[in-house]
């Protein structure tokens, strides 16, 4: 995927969000340390977000995943600061973001990150083309400039010819596509998404997901996606942040969460993945033993399981799997038909 | 979570719930039988209270021009106020009678078109036919600058409470104060500070209008979704950018009824600023109720209605449309023909209807032939209702009473209620208006009764039948636009001055509300439970029994509430046309200086009255009975 020019990174480190009177000193005791259920019951404070730190790369689409009520949504507020942090670091392409002054934040706000809402958050008096350009217009941008760039915008994500109308004659999708347009319009090096599907219909959703992994080829940003629907993550996420009770249980890859679960949680969610749509041939080869012949077809071990299907059924000889020129195992017809088969349920 | 209600062991015998109240009030009974006559605080006219306050108003009249409290402040206050009267009374004038039907056509049609423009053209005509266009311009005057100046006050004020709930806490308490004290209440302290004349009356119509500008301007503030203000301070719009491109524009259509609301409340209450000497049509209207002349009273009465009818059509239209810009030009030419028309027609208004003499033969007409119904009404609500309850509360000690009243609020609310009442009946005592507040809360005990079986029953009616809810749905609508002593008149026509009077205006007055709110609770009883309950088996009664009332009931004691607050004010209003009791002192404190002081005391007594039944109803509302909250 190509990285943008103006793609940013972000560092977060050890960020807390801990809501209710007294955060601070929640934070400085060992409460912080106490299960959510406890910490209510003993301070009357929430601890939303709990020491999580991560990396996103320019360029990468970086997803946090994890039930209602865990954290993620507030996390991605934090990091531009519509919900203000207990403690931590956040840089944003360098820039210290806790540290900024109103203004620096307005600018922030105003050029670099852009958000995309779960519930749109379209401003209903407005036509179309006044919401695409209400960012450029806050920035005093000039009437006839930002009109002519959310034409080019709406143009982008799709909506021709509804520029006109006001957002309540429009459907969800295309709500949504006026609330990604809006964000786009600012030309942001990073674009945070807030559960942008999750109230819209499922194949609408599927649609707007495309959208977004092509919009992602074409423009390149930084972005942070939150979402509840694993299948979503797994689809868009190059790499996944997993959240429960506000830390971070997991963060990598889809192939590393679903071939090797940090915990019987995520186990517990990664379960009725199927393993051949994400995991690759590294993960199930083995070591060759006498009885293998060394005659049957390569493939790459980052192949998928279920593209290495087809090359199992030509040949009943083992598929090597192969590194480079290295080989690392070998795979047969029985070692990838166990991989595709369901697995056992997890009990405790 | 201790014991688990399941497991408790039956006790072998418990006291019905009901003994301790019956024993409770059986013992009151006794002991008012015991007790009558002794221990009662009978009215003074001369209390050393009612002396203190009248001189307090001479010293202050004789210092005004001396206490730099005066001389910096209030005096500046008033000559503002009186001055932007001035202003909006001259002006109003100047248009004439041509203009200014031609500027309210002209607004009417801007904000919903031709009709509402027609509609405000003809209503205003409507008032010179009626032989009072000067005193309409006076009232309209008053109404512009009091709602002028609630708006400039209110709507920031409402903004900032909108997005700032603390705020918004504190103002609560302050604002339901306001709502709940009868508009006589506003009066004495305003003569205090302004002495009688219009800036008084400006600034009494202001206080009493400002509670809606500011309570639903904070509603439609708080209901801006918060997703819209987030998206736009993520964009990076600066908090003032926010306030004008998405919390205004958003909050608009609630905002233009908060404006409609405060209009409304003013023009109710310019008609008693009368009482302190205001201009306007109130001054017949006070003439007409006072001297029992219906005649004199009903075109100033049926203008105000007319008014309120051509304001709430526009305001609520503007409230409800897109702004058209298009339209400006078109409207300010039309205001401008119509000011044009001021020079080539006559100053005065040409034509009128006379319609006193008339309108008087028909009510002594009434008053003869119905004569023997009204009086057999009349006599017999007093002779089994009125005259036993007041002579209880008037001959038990006052002591007695104050426990009932203090037991029942406990009951029925808690701890905090009966502080409350507590409080209450203490300060009436120790202003000295102890007989008279017992005599007003006779009436309003007998009102509200009346109030709420009218109530209830027609809003079962409603709930139950489609059609007779669209029957009664536009009488409801109509009632409530209409300001408060409109109520006075057919009540006057039919019973003369009398104690009754006030009651029968009262209750007509009340039962609109109480049968919406009761209709609206029944009705939002959710269907599935409705549907639930129809698969069991229910018949309609037991529906209505065990399902829809006892689910409507926050519905229905609000009702029980509004309607006791309304009563109240209405019982106190109904003074005027021989009510007696704390309205008549109250009345009688601005027109006599000597009464002065207890007139002031009453306003007071009749604040403390309010706000004890209020919180005792109020108390119903928001919590279990103490006694169902120790069994759960």
């Amino acid at each position: 995927m190509r990285i943008g020019p103006e793609s940013a990174g972000i560092e977060v480190k050890g960020l807390w969000k801990i809501f209710g009177p007294k955060a601070e000193r929640v934070l400085t005791s060992d409460d912080r340390l106490l299960e959510p259920a406890a910490l209510r019951e003993r301070t009357g404070c929430t601890a939303a977000v709990r020491d999580v730190s991560f990396e996103v790369r320019p360029g990468e689409v970086f997803v946090v995943m994890g039930l209602s009520g865990s954290g993620k949504s507030t996390l991605v507020r934090c990091l531009t600061r519509l919900i203000e942090p207990t403690a931590g670091e956040i840089a944003i392409g360098g820039d210290d973001v806790l540290r900024a002054t109103p203004a620096g934040l307005r600018e922030l706000r105003r050029h670099r990150v852009s958000m995309v809402f779960q519930h749109f958050g379209l401003l209903p008096h407005r036509r179309v083309i006044d919401n695409v350009a209400y960012g450029l217009e806050v920035q005093g941008v000039a009437k006839a400039a930002r009109h002519a760039r959310a034409r080019e915008i709406l143009t982008l994500v799709g909506l021709d010819g509804h520029a006109g109308s006001y957002p309540d004659q429009l459907s969800g999708g295309m709500q949504q596509r006026v609330g990604l347009a809006r964000a786009l319009a600012v030309e942001p090096q990073v674009m945070l998404f807030d559960e942008p599907f999750s109230a819209l219909d499922p194949l609408i959703r599927r649609d707007m997901q495309a959208e977004i992994i092509r919009l992602h080829r074409e423009v390149g940003k930084t972005m942070v996606f939150i979402t509840h629907d694993l299948a979503e993550a797994l689809k868009l996420g190059e790499r996944i942040a997993i959240m429960r009770d506000g830390s971070i249980v997991q963060l990598g890859t889809p192939e590393e969460l679903v071939g090797a679960p940090a915990d019987d949680y995520v186990a517990d969610f990664v379960r009725d993945v199927p393993r051949s749509d994400v995991l690759s041939l590294r993960w199930i080869c083995r070591e060759p033993d006498e009885h293998d012949s060394m005659e049957g077809p390569p493939l790459p071990a980052s192949t998928l399981i279920k593209d290495a299907v087809q090359v199992a059924t030509a040949t009943a000889l083992p598929i090597r799997v192969t590194d480079g020129e290295r080989l690392v195992g070998v795979v047969d017809r029985v070692d990838i038909l166990a991989a595709m088969a369901p697995r056992q349920p997890v009990t405790a | 979570m201790a014991a688990e209600p399941g497991l408790a062991p039956p006790p072998a015998f418990r006291l019905p719930r009901w003994a301790a109240p019956a024993a409770f009030t059986l013992v009151l009974v006794l002991a008012y039988l015991l007790l009558r006559g002794s221990g009662t605080l009978p009215h003074d006219d001369d209390a050393p209270q009612f002396t203190a306050i009248t001189e307090l108003r001479e010293w202050v009249d004789a210092h005004k021009n001396d206490s730099p409290l005066f001389l910096y402040f209030v005096n500046y206050v008033r000559l503002f106020i009186g001055g932007l009267f001035a202003l909006l009374q001259t002006s109003l004038h100047g248009l004439g009678w041509p203009g200014l039907i031609g500027v309210m056509g002209a607004l009417g049609w801007l904000a919903g078109g031709w009709r509402t423009g027609l509609l405000a053209m003809a209503s205003l005509a409507a008032c010179g036919v009626l032989g009072v266009w000067t005193l309409t311009v006076d009232t309209l005057a008053l109404v512009g600058a009091s709602v002028l100046l609630s708006l400039a006050i209110g709507l920031p004020l409402g903004v900032w409470a909108g997005r700032s709930p603390r705020l918004r806490r504190a103002l609560g308490p302050v604002l339901d104060f306001m709502q709940i004290m009868p508009t006589f209440a506003y009066l004495a302290p305003m003569v205090l500070f302004f002495q009688i004349g219009a800036p008084a009356g400006v600034a009494a119509t202001m206080i009493y209008s400002i509670p809606p500008a500011i309570r639903i301007t904070a509603l439609a503030i708080e209901q801006v979704s918060p997703t819209a203000v987030e998206a736009s301070a993520s964009l990076g719009a600066t908090p003032r950018q926010t306030l004008t491109k998405v919390y205004l524009p958003l909050a608009r259509s609630t905002m233009g009824l908060a404006i409609n609301q405060t209009i409304m409340m003013a023009l109710s209450m310019v008609v008693i600023a009368n009482l302190i000497n205001s201009p306007g049509l109130g001054s017949d209207i006070i003439k007409g109720l006072s001297r029992e002349n219906v005649g004199l009273m009903l075109p100033a009465g049926l203008a105000i209605v007319l008014i309120g009818i051509a304001l709430d059509r526009t305001t609520m239209a503007a409230s409800r449309q897109r702004f058209r810009p298009s339209r400006v030009p078109y409207a300010v030419a039309a205001g401008l023909a119509g000011a044009g028309l001021t020079f080539v027609l006559p100053a005065e208004w040409p034509w009128v209807l006379r319609t006193a003499q008339p309108v008087n033969e028909a009510v002594r007409w009434a008053e003869r032939s119905w004569f023997e119904v009204t009086d057999a009404i009349k006599e017999a609500v007093s002779l089994f209702l009125l005259n036993p309850l007041e002579g209880v509360l008037t001959s038990a000690p006052w002591w007695l009473v104050a426990l009932a009243l203090l037991a029942l609020a406990w009951r029925i609310g808690g701890v905090r209620p009966a502080v409350t009442v507590a409080v209450c009946v203490a300060a009436i005592v120790l202003l000295a208006l102890w007989e008279h507040s017992m005599v007003t809360l006779a009436m309003v005990i007998v009102a509200v009764a009346a109030t709420l079986a009218i109530g209830v029953s027609l809003g079962i009616l409603g709930a139950r039948s489609a059609r007779f809810s669209a029957f009664q749905r536009p009488l409801l609508d109509a009632a409530q636009t209409l300001p408060a002593f409109v109520y006075l008149l057919p009540a006057l026509a039919l019973f003369g001055a009398t104690r009754f009077t006030a009651i029968f205006a009262s209750v007509i007055y009340a039962v609109p509300p109480v049968v919406r709110l009761v209709e609206e609770g029944i009705r939002n009883v959710p269907p599935t439970v409705v549907e639930a309950a129809l698969s069991a088996g229910s018949t309609p009664r037991q529906m209505l029994w065990k399902v829809q009332l006892p689910m409507a009931r926050k519905a229905i004691l609000l009702a029980a509430n509004q309607g006791i607050v309304m009563t109240l004010a209405m019982v106190v209003l109904g003074a005027l046309v021989g009510g007696g009791a704390l309205g008549y002192d109250v009345v009688s404190g601005f027109s006599q200086r000597t009464d002065f002081g207890m007139g002031f005391a009453a306003g007071v007594a009749i604040v403390l009255l309010g706000i004890m039944l209020d919180r005792i109803t109020q108390g119903a509302d928001r919590r279990p009975p103490p006694l169902r909250r120790k069994s759960l």
